[in-house]
């Protein structure tokens, strides 16, 4: 497939400047399992997603459902460069009287398609709506990305079979791989692998890919849309904190907000 | 009560197929005529009751108006979380429809008991709770619940009990009925005990006490209405709840009476707390916990003797 890479590759760099200028503006947290889905996002928003500000509720659209919620500054950061998010509604964002709260909320419309923060709901959400969109014969598709955080809940299994059982070939799952959770990485916590032989074993069509290459995210995301009787699952190899050095793998930044002699050397970094 | 319930909700289901049946796996038998003639709108998601409630979310988004089964404490408690975000949260109009209100299974034991269920649900905002007391009721409900406009917990329970005149009293969610009226003192009640209640005021009429007896079958929205009128036509009033003490009728009325403010005489007629080890049918535990019909209008009548003892008291002195 041809698509213009270095295109998205600039919008990343764009994305990841306004994540980092929005976290450090509000001191808020979260900002290494943001950058670590920034690729993932802008390729589902700028190629990927059949949908646009224009017409949001147009009942053929794709759906996304961001269900790691907590890294919702590069959610918003997309959905902003997209035309989703006003400037305005931006400012709104983590501060006393504003709207937009640290986890996404639905009720605000602005291309949200459902509100998350609590773990492990993404993804049965996401299969009920590709159940009634398939029901309906609908040519809309559902993506939901989770944190492999989530892979620790029960209820993401239950949809899990959910989905196969039903044959949710409309039902796409990324998952964020970045191998570190709330306190330390996933192999210390709850080990996850063999990831792919699991999703295997429970009859969906995995893919494994570099979750910072264009390239491959793309190809992923078209062959899992091509999928006949299986629900798809592209597992995203990330790294936490993605693009800044000090960031990356590192667990303080899940919490930690740049100061500003940081916020100067990450900026340099990804420019 | 369930199986007239989903008969008439088969009906409806049967003009409308954007109408989603859910189950947790549960449904053996009464929901056989559903499943075989929806068999389109009828899902069972598995033994997996928040992921039944956040694909019913899901669904609900995609314009489908979505049922979910399950017995109580599965329904309201396994999933409570999801229940919160997903539909309440949301503002989705998903129905939850919870089998077994109180001891209703009897002898299956606690796991299955629903009693700290409306306690639950009352905290959560839009939420709506109604608990219909007999057969009739129960269709009104499937058929109200059809274009309610909230999200809705149907509490269901004893099977087989119908309406005096085997015709629907409820007419509206949120909107109390009143069974019958007297001046002495006012019982309210809602589901299992609104029939057991109506036998305990023919036992005081009988004594030539009149009592009044309102069903209030919905919780949320609650009919505070309704209780301040029973206040202040009543020097007693009593609350009769299948359902634990704490959380539930009981503790809504009170919330009223003590803004109200109420001087009268009140008393929560419930489920205490703490089980005891004792099992049985709910005929049985409803006698052990002071909920059968006989139980109920002895502490009644000793409440209303004391109340005219301490009349009598304050005259003589």
């Amino acid at each position: 497939m041809e698509v213009d890479c270095e295109r998205l590759v600039a919008l990343a760099k764009k994305v990841r400047l306004h994540t980092l200028d929005i976290v450090c503006r509000t001191r808020c947290p979260h900002i290494g399992p943001a950058f670590s889905c920034i690729e993932l996002l802008v390729s589902l928003y700028f190629n990927t997603l059949k949908t646009c500000p224009e017409h949001p509720e147009d009942p053929e659209r794709d759906r996304f459902i961001f269900s790691k919620g907590h890294a919702c500054p590069a959610l918003y950061s997309v959905l902003f460069e997209r035309g989703f998010i006003s400037r305005e509604r931006m400012q709104g964002f983590a501060v006393n009287g504003g709207t937009m709260q640290q986890h996404p909320d639905y009720n605000l419309g602005c291309g949200i398609e459902f509100s998350t923060g609590s773990l492990g709901h993404g993804l049965s959400v996401g299969a009920g709506m590709a159940y009634a969109l398939k029901k309906d014969n609908s040519p809309a598709r559902v993506f939901v990305m989770l944190s492999d955080g989530e892979l620790n809940e029960g209820s993401t299994w239950e949809a899990v079979l959910f989905a196969a059982h039903h044959k949710l070939n409309n039902l796409v799952l990324i998952i964020d791989y970045n191998r570190m959770q709330a306190l330390g990485f996933t192999h210390d916590t709850l080990q996850l692998d063999p990831l792919a032989a699991k999703f295997e074993a429970f009859n969906w069509a995995p893919q494994t890919i570099d979750g910072h290459n264009f390239q491959a995210i793309l190809s992923s995301l078209d062959l899992a849309s091509r999928e006949d009787s299986k629900p798809s699952v592209v597992i995203a190899e990330t790294v936490k904190g993605k693009g800044v050095s000090f960031m990356e793998n590192n667990l303080q930044w899940h919490y930690d907000c740049p100061n500003s002699d940081q916020y100067a050397l990450a900026c340099g970094e990804i420019e | 009560m369930r199986q007239a319930f989903y008969d008439r909700l088969e009906q409806i289901a049967r003009s409308d197929k954007n109408l989603y049946i859910l189950t947790a796996n549960l449904g053996f038998r009464f929901l056989d005529r559903i499943r075989s003639t929806c068999s389109e709108q009828f899902l069972d998601v598995g033994v997996a009751e928040a992921n039944m409630i956040s694909l019913a979310a899901g669904m609900s988004t995609c314009g489908k108006n979505v049922y979910c089964y399950s017995i109580i404490p599965f329904l309201t408690m396994r999933a409570y979380e999801q229940v919160r975000v997903d539909v309440c949260y949301h503002g989705l109009k998903v129905k939850l429809v919870g089998m077994g209100a109180g001891f209703t299974y009897g002898l299956e034991g606690f796991t299955h008991f629903g009693i700290e269920d409306l306690a639950l649900m009352r905290a959560l905002p839009e939420l709506h709770i109604v608990a219909p007391d007999t057969v009739e009721n129960a269709v009104k409900v499937a058929e109200l619940s059809y274009s309610h406009p909230f999200p809705l917990y149907i509490r269901l329970g004893r099977a087989g009990v119908h309406s005096p005149d085997a015709q629907p009293s409820i007419r509206r969610i949120g909107e109390a009925s009143v069974v019958r009226e007297g001046r002495h003192l006012a019982i309210i009640a809602t589901g299992n005990m609104v029939p057991v209640c109506d036998v305990v005021a023919g036992q005081l009429a009988r004594d030539g006490i009149a009592a009044t007896l309102v069903n209030m079958h919905t919780i949320r929205p609650f009919d505070s209405e309704m209780v301040r009128r029973c206040a202040a036509e009543h020097p007693i009033i009593v609350t009769a709840e299948e359902h634990s003490i704490t959380g539930g009728l009981g503790s809504a009325v009170a919330e009223v009476l003590a803004e109200a403010p109420y001087t009268g005489r009140f008393a929560r007629i419930g489920i205490p707390e703490k089980l005891d080890t004792v099992i049985g049918h709910a005929d049985y535990l409803w006698d052990h916990y002071g909920l059968s019909a006989q139980k109920i209008y002895s502490r009644l009548m000793k409440m209303l003797k004391q109340e005219s003892e301490g009349a009598a008291h304050v005259l003589q002195s």
